[in-house]
C-alpha cells in the first residue's frame, strides 16, 4: 500500500483517538469507529490504538481477531452479506451463498481481485420471517431467490459472464 | 398499596406534569388523518421505506393535510410492509403487503375519497361495526400482548407517545417507593429471566442490592445471539423506552449509578432508536442527574457488540464491555456480586426488563395471574421457518405448541406436513409431533430436552432434514466456541466432522454411539452454557429422529431430500409439457437443456442443485423432482 494512504489512515485513527478518553475499556468502541471510517483495521492503526491506550499490540490483535465483525483487510467496494442464521439456512440461504460464490468466483470471506465485491456470511440479521435474507451495502432484502442474485449483482454493475448473459437472453 | 399522601411526593407530580405536556402536544394530532408505516428492520427488508416514500410523495402532491409516521413492528411480519391508517370517522385499519402501488391507491381512495379499500385491509385496530379486529382472528384471540402491546402502534422515536400511554409512570411510582420495596414487588411477581435460563429476577436483584460495593452497574443484554430469533430487536426498534424504563427501575432497585445496553452489531437500527430514546429521556429529566426530582441519578450508554455469539453469556458480555475478548469466566462469583469491573452488576434480558414497568404499574398479583404457576407472565416467540404466519407473537406461558403453531401461526406453509419445531436456538433442541400438546413454559421445555432460550421458534416441515439441522447448529457453535475449554473447542469439532460425514453419505454405523458419547463429554467438560448446551440439538434430534440418521448412514439417502450430496434433480419426462422454457431459463449453470424431442432434461455434470428449476416449474406440472439416493444416470 502506498505510503500516502497509510499516512492518511493514521491521521484518521489519531482523530478518532482524540474523540475518546484513552481507557483500555474503550478499545472496542474505538476499533469499531476505526473500522467504520476506514472499513477495516490497518495494522499500523491497531498499533497506534494499542500504544495510546497502553495495551500491548498482541492484546489489540487478540480482540480484533476474536470478534467476527472486525476486518483486517480492506473490503470490496460493494459488501454483500448473506444470512445463514437458522431460518435463512432452512429456507435455502446456503443456496443463495452458493450462487454468489459461483458468480463472483470467490468464497465467503473473500473479496474479488478487482476489490469491487466482498462476500460474507452473517448469522441472523433479525428478519428471519423474510428468509432467506441478504444485506447488500447495508440494505436488507428478504425472500431472495437464486435468480434474484443475478438481479442484485446486475444492479451493482457486475459484468455478467457469458453463461449468465445467455440465460438472460432465453428468459 | 400507596396512600394518597405518598402519591403526592415529587416524582409523581413531576411525572404528571411531563405527561400532561406530552398529551398537550399530541392533542391536535388526533383529529387529523394519520398514516403509520411499520419501518422496523423486517418492514424495511420488505420495502417499507419505498412505501413510506410513496405515501409522502402522494400526500404532498395532492396537498393533503395528513400526517405520516414511522412505527415499529406489529409482529405480523409475513404481511410486511404493514400500514395503519387512521381517519376520523373510521376505525383505524391495518393493511398488509402495502407496496408503492397500494400506497398510492390508499391515498387516492381512502384519504381523498371515502373508500377504505377494505379488500386489502387486514383488520381494524378497534372494535367497530364494519370490519373484524385482530381479536377476531385466531392469532389475536390467543395472543395476550403485554410487552408487545404498543409495538407497531407508537412512534419509537417520539417519547411523547410513550408518555401518553402511561410510559414512565412505573418509574415515577418506583421512585416514590423504597428500593427494597421495588425488589420485593418484582420478587412477588415471580418474574423469571427471559434471556434463556429463567432465573428469578427478584432474587438476582436482591442479591445485587445486598452485595457490598459501589458503584453498582445494570446491564441490559440485547445481544440476541440465537440466529433465528428477533424479538429483542423488534422490541428495541418498536418501543425502546419500555426497556429503558425497566432498566431505570432495576438500577434504582439495586442502587446502581451506571448502566449499559449491550446491543449486537447486526442491529444498527435498534442502536439508532435506542440512542434517540436515551437523548429524549435525558432531555425530559428521566435519565441523568436527579431523575424526576427524586435524588436518584443514573447514566446509560449503548455499547455495540462485535459479532460473537458467546458474548450473550453474561460473564463474556462483561469481559467484552471491559474491552477484552469475550471469553466467559467461572461462576460463582455471579455478576450480581462481582460483575463489571468486579462490582455488583445486574444483567437482564430486554424482555425481562420490558415486563418490569408493567409489573410495577399493575401489581405482582396481576402478573402472576397470567401464565403458569412457576412461569408466570407471557412468552414472546419469534415464529419463523415453515409456518404460514411468521412473526413475533406473545402468548401466555403454558400455551401448547399446537395452539402456537396451528392457531396463532396459521399452520404449516403450503399445507405441508408438520415435522418439528426448533426451540432455544443452538442451545435448544427439537420438539417432534408428539410434543405438540406440551404446554410450554421454562420447566416443561427443560424436561422435554429442549430449552426456552430466547424464544426463537423455527418450524420445520417434511422437507427439512434433522441431521442437517443438527449439523448446522453444531457448525454454528463450533465456530462460536471461544476456545477456552478443550471439550468445547475440540469435541464440537469432532462432532461436526461426524455429522458432516453423515450428511455427505460417508457415515458409519458406529458414528451414532460415538456422537452420543462425545455429546456427553462436551456437556460435562465445558465451563459456560455455550459448551454445556452445544450438544443439545444433536441429542434431541438423535432421540426423536434416529431413523433419519440411520437412513443416511445405511442407505446413503436423505429422507427429506435436503442434503445436497445425497440428491439429484430430475425432470419427469411424462410430466414435462415441452411447451414452456422456464426451467431452462432459470438454470444459472446451463444444466437444464431441451432434448431433441422437446422434453427438458438435466445434465447432472453441470447441475449445481440450486433448486431453481424445481421452484420455477409451474405448479400444474411439477415435473422437477428431487431423488435420493442420488442417481447419476437420471436425465443424462
Ligand atoms: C452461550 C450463551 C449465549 C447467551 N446469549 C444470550 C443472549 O443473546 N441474550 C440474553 O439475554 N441472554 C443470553 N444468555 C444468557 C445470559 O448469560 C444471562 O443469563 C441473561 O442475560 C440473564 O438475563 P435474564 O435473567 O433476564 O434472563 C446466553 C447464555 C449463554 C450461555
Ligand atoms: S436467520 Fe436470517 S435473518 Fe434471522
Amino acid at each position: 500500500m502506498p505510503d500516502v494512504e497509510n499516512h492518511d489512515e493514521l491521521r484518521q485513527v489519531t482523530e478518532i483517538l482524540q474523540r475518546h478518553s484513552l481507557e483500555p475499556g474503550n478499545l472496542i468502541p474505538i476499533l469499531q469507529e476505526v473500522q467504520e471510517e476506514l472499513q477495516y483495521l490497518p495494522r499500523e492503526g491497531m498499533r497506534l490504538v494499542g500504544r495510546s491506550l497502553g495495551i500491548p499490540e498482541v492484546d489489540v490483535y487478540s480482540v480484533a481477531t476474536f470478534y467476527n465483525q472486525f476486518r483486517l483487510n480492506p473490503p470490496g467496494r460493494n459488501q454483500i452479506k448473506v444470512c445463514l442464521g437458522t431460518a435463512c439456512h432452512m429456507m435455502g440461504g446456503y443456496i443463495i451463498l452458493d450462487c454468489f460464490e459461483r458468480r463472483l468466483n470467490v468464497h465467503e470471506g473473500e473479496t474479488t481481485p478487482d476489490r469491487e465485491f466482498s462476500l460474507e456470511r452473517v448469522a441472523c440479521v433479525g428478519c428471519c420471517t423474510l428468509a432467506p435474507v441478504t444485506v447488500v451495502n447495508e440494505k436488507t432484502e428478504g425472500k431472495v431467490t437464486p435468480t434474484r442474485v443475478d438481479g442484485i449483482l446486475a444492479g451493482l454493475g457486475f459484468k455478467k459472464d457469458q453463461a449468465a448473459g445467455k440465460v438472460e437472453a432465453e428468459v | 398499596m400507596k396512600t394518597a399522601a405518598t402519591l403526592e411526593v415529587a416524582p409523581d407530580q413531576i411525572y404528571r406534569d411531563l405527561q400532561h405536556a406530552a398529551r398537550q402536544r399530541l392533542t391536535g394530532e388526533k383529529e387529523e388523518p394519520l398514516v403509520m408505516v411499520g419501518t422496523a428492520t423486517c418492514g424495511r427488508a420488505a420495502g417499507a421505506l419505498d412505501t413510506l416514500a410513496a405515501f409522502k410523495e402522494e400526500i404532498v402532491r395532492r396537498h393533503l393535510s395528513v400526517r405520516v409516521r414511522e412505527v415499529g413492528c406489529l409482529g405480523d411480519c409475513y404481511l410486511e410492509p404493514m400500514v395503519i391508517i387512521q381517519k376520523p370517522g373510521y376505525p383505524p385499519f391495518i393493511y398488509g403487503e402495502v407496496d408503492e402501488g397500494k400506497a398510492r391507491r390508499l391515498v387516492a381512495d381512502f384519504l381523498v375519497n371515502d373508500d377504505p379499500c377494505l379488500e386489502f385491509a387486514m383488520a381494524a385496530l378497534e372494535p367497530n361495526d364494519i370490519f373484524p379486529t385482530l381479536a377476531d382472528y385466531p392469532r389475536g384471540f390467543y395472543e395476550q400482548r403485554v410487552i408487545t402491546e404498543l409495538c407497531g402502534i407508537i412512534d419509537p422515536t417520539e417519547i411523547d407517545q410513550y408518555l401518553d400511554h402511561e410510559g414512565y409512570a412505573a418509574l415515577a411510582r418506583a421512585l416514590s417507593m423504597d428500593p427494597g420495596e421495588v425488589v420485593a414487588q418484582v420478587k412477588e411477581s415471580k418474574l423469571r429471566g427471559r434471556g434463556g435460563a429463567g432465573f428469578p429476577t427478584g432474587l438476582k436483584w436482591e442479591t445485587c442490592r445486598k452485595a457490598p460495593g459501589t458503584p453498582k452497574y445494570v446491564i441490559c443484554n440485547a445481544d440476541e445471539g440465537d440466529p433465528g430469533a428477533f424479538m429483542d430487536r423488534a422490541l428495541l426498534e418498536s418501543n425502546p423506552h419500555q426497556v429503558l424504563e425497566g432498566l431505570l427501575i432495576a438500577a434504582y432497585a439495586v442502587g446502581a449509578s451506571q448502566g449499559y445496553i449491550y446491543v449486537r452489531a447486526e442491529y444498527p437500527l435498534a442502536v439508532e432508536r435506542l440512542k434517540t430514546a436515551l437523548d429524549q429521556a435525558r432531555q425530559r429529566g428521566l435519565l441523568g442527574e436527579n431523575i424526576l426530582g427524586s435524588g436518584f441519578s443514573l447514566d446509560l450508554a449503548v455499547f455495540q457488540g462485535s459479532g460473537a455469539f458467546v458474548c450473550g453469556e453474561e460473564t463474556a458480555l462483561i469481559a467484552s464491555l471491559e474491552g477484552r475478548p469475550g471469553i466467559p469466566s467461572h461462576r460463582p462469583p455471579f455478576p450480581a456480586v462481582s460483575g463489571l469491573y468486579g462490582q455488583p452488576t445486574v444483567i437482564n434480558n430486554v424482555k425481562t426488563l420490558s415486563y418490569v414497568p408493567h409489573i410495577l404499574r399493575q401489581g405482582p398479583d396481576w402478573f402472576r395471574g397470567i401464565g403458569t404457576t412457576d412461569s408466570p407472565g407471557t412468552a414472546v416467540f419469534a415464529l419463523a421457518g415453515k409456518v404460514a404466519n411468521t412473526g413475533m407473537v406473545e402468548v401466555p406461558m403454558g400455551t401448547t405448541l399446537r395452539r402456537l403453531v396451528f392457531d396463532v401461526g396459521g399452520g404449516i406453509k403450503d399445507g405441508k406436513e408438520f415435522k418439528a419445531v426448533l426451540i432455544g436456538g443452538p442451545s435448544g433442541g427439537c420438539l417432534p409431533e408428539t410434543a405438540l400438546d406440551l404446554a410450554i413454559d421454562f420447566d416443561s421445555l427443560q424436561q422435554a430436552g429442549a430449552m426456552m432460550g430466547s424464544g426463537g421458534l423455527v418450524v420445520l416441515d417434511a422437507d427439512d432434514c434433522m441431521v442437517e439441522i443438527a449439523r448446522f447448529f453444531l457448525e454454528f457453535t463450533q465456530k462460536e466456541s471461544c476456545g477456552k475449554c478443550t471439550f468445547c473447542r475440540l469435541g464440537t469439532k469432532q462432532m461436526l466432522e461426524i455429522l458432516t460425514d453423515i450428511t455427505k453419505g460417508r457415515g458409519k454405523p458406529e458414528d451414532l454411539t460415538l456422537l452420543w458419547e462425545l455429546a456427553g463429554d462436551v456437556k460435562a467438560g465445558s465451563l459456560c452454557g455455550l459448551g454445556k448446551t452445544a450438544p443439545n440439538p444433536v441429542l434431541s434430534t438423535l432421540r426423536h429422529f434416529r431413523h433419519e440418521y440411520e437412513v443416511h448412514i445405511d442407505e446413503g439417502r436423505c429422507p427429506a431430500r435436503m442434503c445436497q450430496d445425497l440428491i439429484t434433480y430430475y425432470i419427469v419426462p411424462q410430466k414435462c409439457t415441452k411447451l414452456c422454457n422456464v426451467c431452462v431459463g432459470s438454470c444459472p449453470a446451463e444444466a437444464v437443456y431441451t432434448r431433441p424431442d422437446g422434453i427438458k432434461a438435466i445434465n447432472q455434470e453441470l447441475c449445481i442443485k440450486c433448486n431453481n428449476c424445481l421452484v420455477t416449474c409451474p405448479p400444474e406440472h411439477q415435473a422437477v423432482v428431487k431423488i435420493s439416493p442420488p442417481s447419476p444416470a437420471e436425465g443424462a
